[in-house]
Order: C-alpha cells, then sequence, then structure tokens
C-alpha cells in the first residue's frame, strides 16, 4: 500500500513540475519581454519578485526557474497585464466557481450515468438497453457550445423559467467567504437567505447540466460494459445456480466489481468535465476560472494565461490522480482482471 | 431479473416527474425581494469613476448622474439650463463674470471608505473646477493630469478666475464672453468632487483613489466594482433631491449585445444599454419589453478632405454629393432609427434652418459639375470607413461600399480603406484621407457643440475637423455666435453658418440617428437622456406581478 502511495506520489510530483516547467517556458515563448510575461504589471508592490528581477538579470536559466519556483511557491503568481491585480487573488475568486460547477457536475453524472448503465447493462440486448445506448449516443455527440445555447433558448428565452447567465442574481449582495455560492448562503444571516437560495440553485441547473451531459454518458457506457463484462463471469453464474435472489447477487457480487471497474475510468473523465466546465462558464457567464481564463486571452493578458494554465491542469492532474490512487489501493488487483 | 424491470421503469419515471414538477415550481413570479433592486446591463467596464478624467459614454453613463451632481442640469425635454447644486445663478452684462448661489444641506456620501463631516460649500466647487483649469491644484496631475473634454474645449484658458464670495457663493471670471459656458458646466463632465474626501486622501498618501472609489453628492453612492461583472450603488439616504429610489442599482457588465438583449428577455436586466439595431424589432414585438426612442443630439456625415486637390473645389465635393442617394442608404444602413440629416445640427435644435435645401439624386447633374470642374472623365479616391459602431453610423463599411458603387455611376472610382480604430483615426489626424465617413455625437445641448468642433479652423489641430476646412466667413460667425447671449442674435449667425455649409458642401451630411433606450415594462421613471449618461434617479419598479 505504501509503494503505491508512494509511486502516485511521485508521479503526481513529476507531472505538476512538468506543468510548472511549461508554464515557466510559456514566458518565454510569448511575445514580448520574458520577465513581465511572468511577473506582469504589478501595481505599487515589487518586493515578491526582486528575486526573480535578479535571477533575470544573470541570465542563468536554472537560478531563474528556482526563483520562479520560490515566487509561485510564495503565492505571488504574477499581475495580471489588463488590471494590474494580483492573479492569485484572481484565481482566489474564481476557483471556487468552477470547482462548485465542476462538483455539481460530476456529481449529477454519477447519480444519472451509473444507474441508467446498470439498468441498460441487466437489460443487456433489449428494448431499454437499445434505447438507453442510442441515447447516450446522441448525448456523447452533442457539442457542449451547442447544447448550451439551446438550453438558453429553450429554458430562457423560450420557457423563461431558468435564469441565463451568472450564479446568483446580483440583487442578492451576499458576502463571499468560502466563494462556494450555496455554502455561502447558506451560512449567511441575511433576511432573503431562502430566496437567495432558490435563485442560486435556478442558476445552477442549466450550466450543470450542460456540464454533465457528455460525462453521464461516458459513464452510462462504461457501467452498461463493465455490468455485461461482471454478469457473465463465471461467479455470478454459480451464484445464479445456488438460486440466490437479484438483489444478494447485485449487492454481494455485481455493484463492488462494476464500481471498481468504472472508478479508474472516472478519473479520465474529469480532464472532459473540467474543459466541458470551461466552454459553460463561458456561455453562461458563470464567473469561474474557465471564462476568467478566456476573456485573459482575449486580452493577450500572458501572466493570466500562464498561471490560468497551470492552476486548471494542476487540480485536473490533482483529482485524476488522486481517484486513480485510491481505485489502486481498494482494490489492488485491478489489472490482473481487466488488464 | 426481468421481474424488477417494471420497479425500475416506474421508479425513473417518477424521478422524471418529481423533475418536471420540481422546474414548475421555479416557474413563480419574481420575488417580492427582486423588486427593490434595478440591474442595468451595461457595456463595458468605465476606466475610472470620475467623468473630468474620461470622456467614454461608458464612464458617464455608470457615474455622471448616479454619483454625483453637477451645479446646472439640462431638462430632459427641453434641453434648458435648470439648477442642479447651484439653486441660482447670475451672469453680469458685460458677460464675464458668473456668480453661482449653492444650494444649502446637501450631503456627501457616507460610505465604508470615507466619512464626511461636513456639507457641501463652496470650497468643494472651487477644488472640482480648479482640479482641470489649475495646473498648481494639488489634484491636477493625479491619474493622468489629462481632462479630455476641457482640454478640447480649452477652457481652462477661458476662465480668469474662479473665486469664493461666502461659504454658499462662488464667482467665475472668463477672459472673453462664452455663451455656451453655462452649458459646459452642465455636462456629464462638470461633475462636483468632495474637497473633505481629496484632503483626507492627501493625507493618507493615496490621492489616486479619488477616481476609483469616488464621493460625491447625487442620488446613489458606490459599494463595489469588479471588473467584468459589477458595479454596484446603494440609494444615498440623505440626497438633497429627495427622490424615491430603488434599495440598489446594479450594472451588470455584459460585452455582448446579443446577451444583453437575451437577458432582458429573460427578466435578468431590467433595462439595457447600446441595444443593436438589427434586434429593436425583435424587442418592440415583445410585450414585456417597452422600447422609447428619441431623436440623438448626433450626426453622421461623409466629410472630404478640402485641403487636397480636387476636394478644395466646391464645383466637385458638390458633384460628389449629388451622386449618392441618400434615401437607399438610409434603408440599407439606418434601417428605420434615424433621419435624414440636411445640415450638421438636427431639427430638434434651436440652430437648424428648416430652408436650407436638401440635396437629392442627381448623377447627370453630378456628372455635368464634375466635367465642369475638369473632370470629365472623373478620378480615383480613398474613401475612410469607421471601423467601429456608432449611433450616427451603424455599418460605415457598408455604407462605404454603397458610396462607391454610385460614384462608379460617374466615373470616379473609390478605394474603401479601413483600420483599427486607433489606427484609423491616426491616419485622419495625419491627413491621409480623401473623405471619410464618420461622425459626431453632441456633449451638450448647445449648438456651439457641434458648429465649433467640426468644422473650424482651430479644429483642425485637435482633429475633430475632418474635412480640415478652413473659412475665415464661417469662423466669424461660430465666434460671433458666442460673444452673445441673445439667442434670436445666435441663431441668425448659425443660418449664416448653415448656408455656408450646404453651399460649401465640406462634408455631406447624412442622417441623425435616433437613440434608444430599452427596459422592462415594470420599470418607470427612465427616460432618454439627450445631454449625456443614463440617470437612475427617478427610477422605480412597480410593485405588481405583471401577468
Amino acid at each position: 500500500m505504501i509503494g503505491t502511495l508512494l509511486r502516485y506520489f511521485n508521479l503526481t510530483f513529476i507531472t505538476l513540475l512538468i506543468l510548472v516547467v511549461l508554464s515557466f517556458g510559456l514566458g518565454f515563448f510569448f511575445p514580448g519581454d520574458t520577465l513581465t510575461n511572468l511577473i506582469g504589471e504589478p501595481q505599487g508592490d515589487t518586493t515578491g519578485y526582486t528575486q526573480l528581477a535578479q535571477a533575470f538579470e544573470r541570465e542563468d536559466i536554472l537560478a531563474q526557474f528556482w526563483a520562479y519556483l520560490q515566487t509561485l511557491a510564495q503565492g505571488q503568481w504574477g499581475h495580471s497585464l489588463s488590471t494590474g491585480l494580483p492573479i492569485a487573488e484572481q484565481i482566489s475568486q474564481t476557483f471556487p466557481a468552477t470547482l462548485e460547477l465542476s462538483f455539481y457536475g460530476a456529481i449529477v453524472s454519477l447519480l444519472i450515468g451509473v444507474p441508467c448503465g446498470m439498468l441498460a447493462g441487466f437489460q443487456h440486448h433489449k428494448l431499454s438497453d437499445y434505447s438507453l445506448m442510442s441515447v447516450s449516443m446522441v448525448m456523447v455527440s452533442l457539442p457542449v457550445f451547442w447544447l448550451a445555447l439551446l438550453l438558453i433558448l429553450v429554458f430562457c428565452l423560450q420557457l423563461q423559467i431558468l435564469p441565463m447567465s451568472g450564479r446568483l442574481s446580483l440583487l442578492y449582495n451576499i458576502d463571499e467567504h468560502t466563494g462556494f455560492v450555496i455554502y455561502d448562503i447558506l451560512q449567511s444571516d441575511v433576511s432573503f437567505r431562502g430566496d437567495a437560495l432558490l435563485d442560486a440553485i435556478k442558476h445552477l441547473i442549466l450550466p450543470t447540466v450542460a456540464v454533465s451531459f457528455i460525462t453521464t454518458a461516458v459513464l452510462l457506457r462504461t457501467t452498461r460494459r463493465a455490468v455485461v463484462d461482471v454478469m457473465a463471469t463465471e461467479y455470478i453464474k454459480t451464484a445464479q445456480t445456488r438460486g440466490l435472489s437479484f438483489w444478494v447477487i447485485f449487492s454481494r457480487h455485481v455493484l463492488r466489481n462494476v464500481l471498481l471497474a468504472i472508478l479508474p475510468l472516472f478519473a479520465i473523465q474529469i480532464s472532459t468535465l473540467v474543459t466541458n466546465v470551461m466552454i459553460v462558464e463561458t456561455v453562461f457567464a458563470w464567473p469561474g476560472t474557465g471564462s476568467w481564463l478566456i476573456q485573459a486571452i482575449y486580452e493577450r493578458d500572458y501572466p493570466a494565461i500562464r498561471i490560468g494554465m497551470l492552476v486548471v491542469s494542476s487540480a485536473v492532474v490533482l483529482f485524476a490522480m488522486s481517484i486513480e490512487c485510491i481505485s489502486r489501493l481498494i482494490n489492488p488487483s485491478r489489472e490482473l482482471q481487466y488488464g | 431479473m426481468s421481474c424488477w424491470q417494471p420497479r425500475h421503469t416506474s421508479y425513473a419515471s417518477a424521478v422524471l416527474l418529481c423533475t418536471l414538477l420540481l422546474g414548475g415550481c421555479f416557474d413563480s413570479a419574481l420575488s417580492e425581494y427582486k423588486r427593490t433592486g434595478i440591474i442595468y446591463c451595461s457595456e463595458s467596464n468605465p476606466t475610472s469613476f470620475n467623468p473630468q478624467i474620461d470622456t467614454s459614454s461608458t464612464t458617464s453613463d455608470a457615474v455622471a448622474h448616479q454619483i454625483y451632481d453637477r451645479l446646472l442640469e439640462f431638462d430632459q425635454n427641453t434641453g434648458r439650463i435648470i439648477p442642479g447644486l447651484a439653486s441660482s445663478w447670475r451672469v453680469s452684462d458685460d458677460g464675464l463674470t458668473y456668480t453661482f448661489q449653492l444650494r444649502r444641506n446637501v450631503a456627501f456620501h457616507t460610505t465604508s471608505y470615507f466619512q464626511p463631516t461636513r456639507n457641501f460649500n463652496a470650497d468643494d466647487v472651487i477644488f472640482s473646477f480648479k482640479r482641470w483649469s489649475d495646473p498648481k491644484h494639488p489634484y491636477h496631475d493625479v491619474n493622468g493630469g489629462l481632462y479630455p473634454y476641457f482640454d478640447s474645449l480649452d477652457l481652462a484658458n477661458t476662465i480668469a478666475s474662479i473665486e469664493r464670495i461666502n461659504g454658499y457663493r462662488v464667482e467665475i471670471k472668463l477672459y472673453q464672453q462664452d455663451s455656451s459656458f453655462l452649458a459646459n458646466l452642465a455636462t456629464d463632465f462638470s461633475v462636483i468632487l468632495s474637497a473633505q474626501y481629496g484632503a483626507h486622501l492627501s493625507n493618507q498618501g493615496n490621492p489616486e483613489q479619488i477616481d476609483f472609489l469616488p464621493i460625491g453628492t447625487g442620488p446613489y453612492a458606490f459599494v463595489d466594482y469588479r471588473k467584468d461583472q459589477f458595479i454596484r450603488f446603494a440609494p444615498h439616504a440623505q440626497y438633497w433631491g429627495q427622490t424615491e429610489r430603488p434599495q440598489q442599482l446594479i450594472f451588470d457588465i455584459t460585452p455582448s449585445s446579443s446577451i444583453r438583449f437575451a437577458k432582458l428577455v429573460t427578466g435578468e436586466c431590467d433595462t439595457i444599454a447600446y441595444p443593436s439595431q438589427n434586434e429593436l424589432a425583435a424587442m418592440q414585438l415583445n410585450d414585456n419589453i417597452v422600447v422609447q426612442e428619441a431623436a440623438g443630439l448626433n450626426i453622421g456625415f461623409w466629410a472630404f478632405n478640402t485641403s487636397k486637390a480636387p476636394f478644395d473645389n466646391p464645383k466637385v465635393r458638390r458633384a460628389l454629393a449629388l451622386a449618392i442617394d441618400k434615401n437607399t442608404i438610409m434603408d440599407a444602413v439606418y434601417f428605420d432609427s434615424a433621419t435624414r440629416a440636411r445640415s450638421i445640427v438636427p431639427p430638434a435644435s434651436w440652430a437648424f434652418s428648416a430652408d436650407i435645401p436638401d440635396l437629392s439624386y442627381n448623377p447627370v447633374q453630378a456628372r455635368a459639375l464634375l466635367a465642369e470642374a475638369g473632370y470629365p472623365n472623373g478620378f480615383s479616391m480613398n474613401l475612410y470607413a469607421m471601423p467601429v459602431v456608432r449611433d450616427y453610423n451603424p455599418d460605415a463599411k457598408r455604407m462605404a461600399e454603397l458610396i462607391r458603387g454610385y460614384l462608379a455611376e460617374i466615373g470616379v472610382t473609390t478605394d474603401i480603406v479601413t483600420a483599427e480604430w486607433d489606427a484609423f483615426r491616426t491616419q485622419l489626424a495625419q491627413g491621409l484621407h480623401d473623405s471619410v465617413l464618420i461622425g459626431w455625437s453632441a456633449d451638450n445641448g448647445d449648438p456651439d457643440n457641434f458648429y465649433r468642433p467640426l468644422l473650424t479652423c482651430s479644429a483642425i489641430p485637435s482633429s475633430t475637423n475632418r474635412a480640415m476646412w478652413c473659412n475665415d466667413e464661417y469662423d466669424k460667425a461660430i465666434n460671433a455666435a458666442l460673444l452673445t447671449n441673445d439667442i434670436d442674435a445666435r441663431k441668425t449667425y448659425y443660418q449664416q453658418a448653415n448656408k455656408l455649409i450646404a453651399t460649401q458642401l465640406p462634408l455631406v451630411p447624412i442622417a441623425h440617428a435616433y437613440r434608444y433606450r430599452v427596459h422592462r415594462d415594470d420599470v418607470l421613471g427612465l427616460s432618454i437622456n439627450p445631454y449625456g449618461g443614463i440617470q437612475f434617479s427617478e427610477v422605480k419598479k412597480t410593485q405588481q406581478v405583471q401577468p
């Protein structure tokens, strides 16, 4: 077990280091002065960057990288070229919104994709299987940005039952403590808490649906495959001939094996999910890191693009690696079964 | 196994039903709480919170009438100057001395970053005016030291002195008569700042903050701003105007005009900035949306570079003007959102002359005039088309293509040139253009604001005179019109100017665009302000829920 943990820790560490090297390299690849690309244009206080600036005077690339690592570790992530504000602060304002949306998207995908996949698996080659498979095929093929626009067209503009932008009506002035809107509303003691909560949930529905669409379909398909595979194994056949009831077979033999099979695949889906979150944030004007990053790209705000890329990719790596690691820990022999 | 299939299906349908029901619950009317605030979907980020240092309409919209007041205001319906923070004023007989009696008991905003201890008085007027007029003022160089509106009129050099007579009386002396002086004090840019706040910030050592965390006397106080997201205002409880205002005013920054429209439909915006002209028809069809329309104080025109041959010849200019069919241009470019222009001031202005003839489409006469001027076989020229959308010209490139077609008929070949907006204006300032499609929006109701910047000789270096036209007779009339306060006398001078423009044709006036204000039908008290930024001081939401 410790071996597995160490292996994953190493893998994560090396991947993150490569990401940092890449982000450092971006400073050189972007047009303009490298140092400016790395630290931006701070308004006033530049003390956090003296070491980096000194390293750049020496033209020693290793020293430069070392200084860059240190400034990153100190939370000095540079300043935006367009606003002059510290990027770390902007990330901390926007990243919770992205995490929140990704989290709800993942939960919805799991809650819908896995049960439907099981249903399809048990009904292998029957009508409900075929219909679920065709529906999921359609879901996988829908481009997210188009789906998001379609949802807006139907639910916001035609039916006018859901809002189309933001995460909470601006009229509800809720103090941001954590940046997770639902939690902040529950924590606040304003008189309109119930109203605000309802409003926040309304704002969440469409983005969550759009984000979870593809992931749900992929999960559905992988769950179905896993169920079909497990149901075809000898031990299930044995259990069936022993006359065990469906629920006993399901809970003792099927559920665990199926979940173990789909867990690592879910880890791979996280990167798809995050990509979709970025797109959906832009369409729904969700104030997250994705829409912030796209705005930065429009404005050619190089320090912001660099950090945005680093933060988003690190988050994906960290989540995917932890899920993989957990699945290895609870089922060390996975390769033997499904290699 | 198949035995549990029906159960599962029914479970699934139950889930589906619940979801639908839940969706149904959301189809409720706006909660009462939401009725207490107004959301305005604006188009961009303000560059600062002080219109003195920025002429962009985004900044004016955000702060000019929300946070600040002026000594004088324009009456939105008649264009007359009415009292603002000055309750009355007197102009001396020689027109050189202006005395303002100030309103008493006017409180500045109390906010988290500044708590004023005194009310508005003469010191605030002197502080605010000297900031842009006196280079020795401690705040003159703060945040750039440029005051574009005042600099373009050279107002600092027309003011001889600004004196405090007593706590509530201020006297301003001018070097020479300027009948547009009062109008300039009523524009969005002549706001009154707090001298006490200025002193407070100087003590703290961060004077820059004055333009970013604003303090004023206006109906709303600044609360919070986040770039690309929102500006939050709260009503100013001690506002002297005593109007009933919503508990919150929020600017939701939404750069895309189609998204602003969509948010207006869903009710996420109560009113929006700059509705796109091709969406207006759809807005008018929507029962919940009110579209207000008013003639704007603007002019879209086609200017010839009169400093170059052959455009220095009035005959050539007349020929080109006769060659284009303005009716088609109106239909194709402005749809139904503008009136045909005959002179540079719109018909709503008192300086408009009804007897100026409008040139009609006449290619035959145009060809004859060209031959008379010595160009029987035509010539080739360039046509600069501005790259941005403005009220007065929503699609300059399309207009340029139409004009190219018309000019081809009289043997003139046209090369359409456009560039990024900054580069475009630089090239115009260098005089690289033969002709240009551009326009002007007035900042105040005074006709001088059209005549002087657009066509006087002194406007050539400050590059607002795109025709590069310099005519002594015209300049004399425009200057003379400022030396009197008698409207009828001024009218005579401006009619003389109108006639000169009509015969000399340094530019071809094309259209005066309407201005639009679009809002939800439960918003009351919002009107079009022809003289500047949007005003929310009298806005409220009706309490009853719309069916």
